[in-house]
């Protein structure tokens, strides 16, 4: 006797009853109360056979394990660096964990990073108190040079990488830039400046276009109209 | 604060029989004013809205979870909740309010924030801080329940996890009538007894999270008001839902 009382895809928002009777399971983004389940966030539902879960579809980033993120640095320490992650916690990348070079004991830091600068790092953990350790070791990871950088909505990230990253490699093939999309809504852009510009008006129009089907198919016209070429494929990180 | 002028209108729509007959604007007793509500109005903000309810404007924007400083406010056990409520400089109908705080524009901001508390889940952001900030460009009575209103869609609009939202309406008495939603007017009534009264609730739930009172009431006035707070909140409440459900059926964007 248990029923869904909102459709699923369907925007909800918080104290919105969706479902009645105890055969549902609150997951992400709802509780239960007595025999209701209810939303505790905005977002699109998503019923996944007897879980019900809320997809956010607004908010600022919040950290989780494994996330790659491009991050600025904004102090240096003894032991390592603090890195802002565009979240309300910073992070700290420690001396092990970021080159693979030997750095020696007392070494000036700022030869490796300073502060303002913008880093491609991926988090290793997060306690429960939300404190955040980086690491620069791995493919990919790596200090930005030059470029320019934007914010984008965090929860837009999955649309503008695309399935197995073909939104970005468009982007690449299209403007000949180097695109580098943190999962916390940073994104690093290097390109001529007439590229850069494209590409960054293209992720403007993924993030304020990203619910209406197509999308890749418009994306790709609005590159072509904008007068830009398919060049070879790159291989390049991410 | 608004003087003679008023004054001299009240006593226009009276004809010297003791009881408040018709209300100024013409509403019904238990009827509100006209309401209007738009989700995501300020871009740079992690959340925004607008709450409009007769001559009443409210804008509140929300940022954060953010870092939280002087360091000592900072709770490990879980976020903190900041509200700001501001009358304009122009908002008023009679003399320019100072801008800047003042004693009751501090009050205010701190019965938003108790109003706002039992539904915010700030033990998902400790050490951080969600701010709230509260204009109000006009104003005719009824500005903290137009600020909670509008608070209420702009935390939901920057996904913050709540338990429901939250909607305020005033309602209370003018001389012999219960009133819902007074206005200026109403409240300025001197021909007999006024009774202000805020009352804040999760419509879901119908749990009551503000409930003030200035002036004079009955019991059984006061529980009449709120049976009617109760049913307006649900009203108000889908207006809240339809502001957030228009934005995002269109892609999310701020304007």
């Amino acid at each position: 006797m248990s029923e869904l009382l909102v459709q699923d895809k369907t925007i909800v928002v918080p104290g919105e009853e969706l479902a009645a009777g105890i055969d549902y399971l609150p997951a992400v983004g709802t509780y239960r109360d007595k025999d209701k389940i209810i939303a505790s966030r905005l977002g699109l539902l998503a019923v996944e056979g007897r879980a019900l879960k809320v997809i956010p579809l607004t908010g600022r980033y919040m950290p989780k394990k494994g996330d790659t993120i491009i991050g600025r640095v904004i102090d240096v320490a003894f032991s390592g660096w603090r890195i802002d992650t565009n979240s309300a916690y910073p992070a700290m990348l420690s001396l092990k964990d970021a080159t693979s070079e030997y750095i020696q004991r007392g070494a000036d830091l700022t030869r490796y990073y300073d502060i303002g600068d913008y880093t491609v790092s991926i988090i290793v953990n997060v306690t429960s108190q939300k404190l955040i350790d980086v690491s620069m070791k791995g493919q990919g990871l790596r200090k930005l040079v030059g470029g320019r950088i934007i914010k984008v909505n965090p929860h837009k990230v999955p649309r503008i990488i695309g399935k197995q990253g073909s939104m970005v490699s468009m982007i690449k093939q299209y403007t000949d830039c180097r695109v580098v999309v943190g999962q916390n809504g940073v994104v690093w852009i290097q390109g001529t400046p007439e590229k850069e510009l494209l590409a960054v008006n293209t992720i403007r129009k993924i993030e304020t276009e990203s619910h209406v089907p197509g999308l890749t198919e418009r994306i790709k016209e609005y590159l072509e109209a904008s007068g830009a070429r398919p060049s070879a494929p790159q291989q390049d990180s991410q | 604060m608004q003087g003679h002028l008023r004054r001299s209108r009240i006593a226009n729509n009276k004809v010297n029989d003791m009881s408040y007959t018709k209300r100024f604007d013409g509403r019904k007793f238990d009827e509100t004013r006209k309401m209007e509500a738009k989700a995501g109005v300020i871009s740079r903000a992690d959340g925004s809205a607008y709450f409009k309810i007769g001559d009443t404007v409210a804008y509140a924007t929300v940022y954060g979870p953010r870092d939280l400083y002087p360091r000592f406010m900072q709770n490990p056990e879980k976020g903190i909740l900041r509200v700001n409520y501001n009358m304009m400089p122009f908002s008023g109908s009679g003399e320019r309010v100072r801008p800047g705080g003042n004693r009751r524009s501090r009050e205010l901001s701190m019965v938003i924030e108790k109003a706002l508390l039992p539904v915010v889940e700030l033990e998902e952001f400790p050490n951080s801080v969600i701010d709230i900030f509260i204009d109000l460009p006009e104003t005719d009575a009824g500005t903290r329940c137009a600020g909670i209103c509008a608070a209420s869609i702009a935390l939901a609009d920057a996904g913050i996890t709540m338990k429901d939202m939250v909607a305020a309406v005033s309602v209370g008495r003018v001389d012999d009538k219960i009133v819902v939603d007074l206005n200026y007017d109403e409240e300025a009534y001197e021909d007999g007894p006024v009774a202000d009264v805020p009352v804040a609730m999760m419509p879901r739930t119908e749990q009551i999270t503000l409930l003030q009172m200035d002036g004079e009431i009955t019991k059984e006035e006061l529980m009449q008001g709120i049976q009617y707070a109760k049913k307006v909140c649900k009203d108000i409440n889908a207006v809240q839902r339809q502001a957030l459900k228009e934005k995002y059926q269109n892609g999310g964007s701020d304007e």
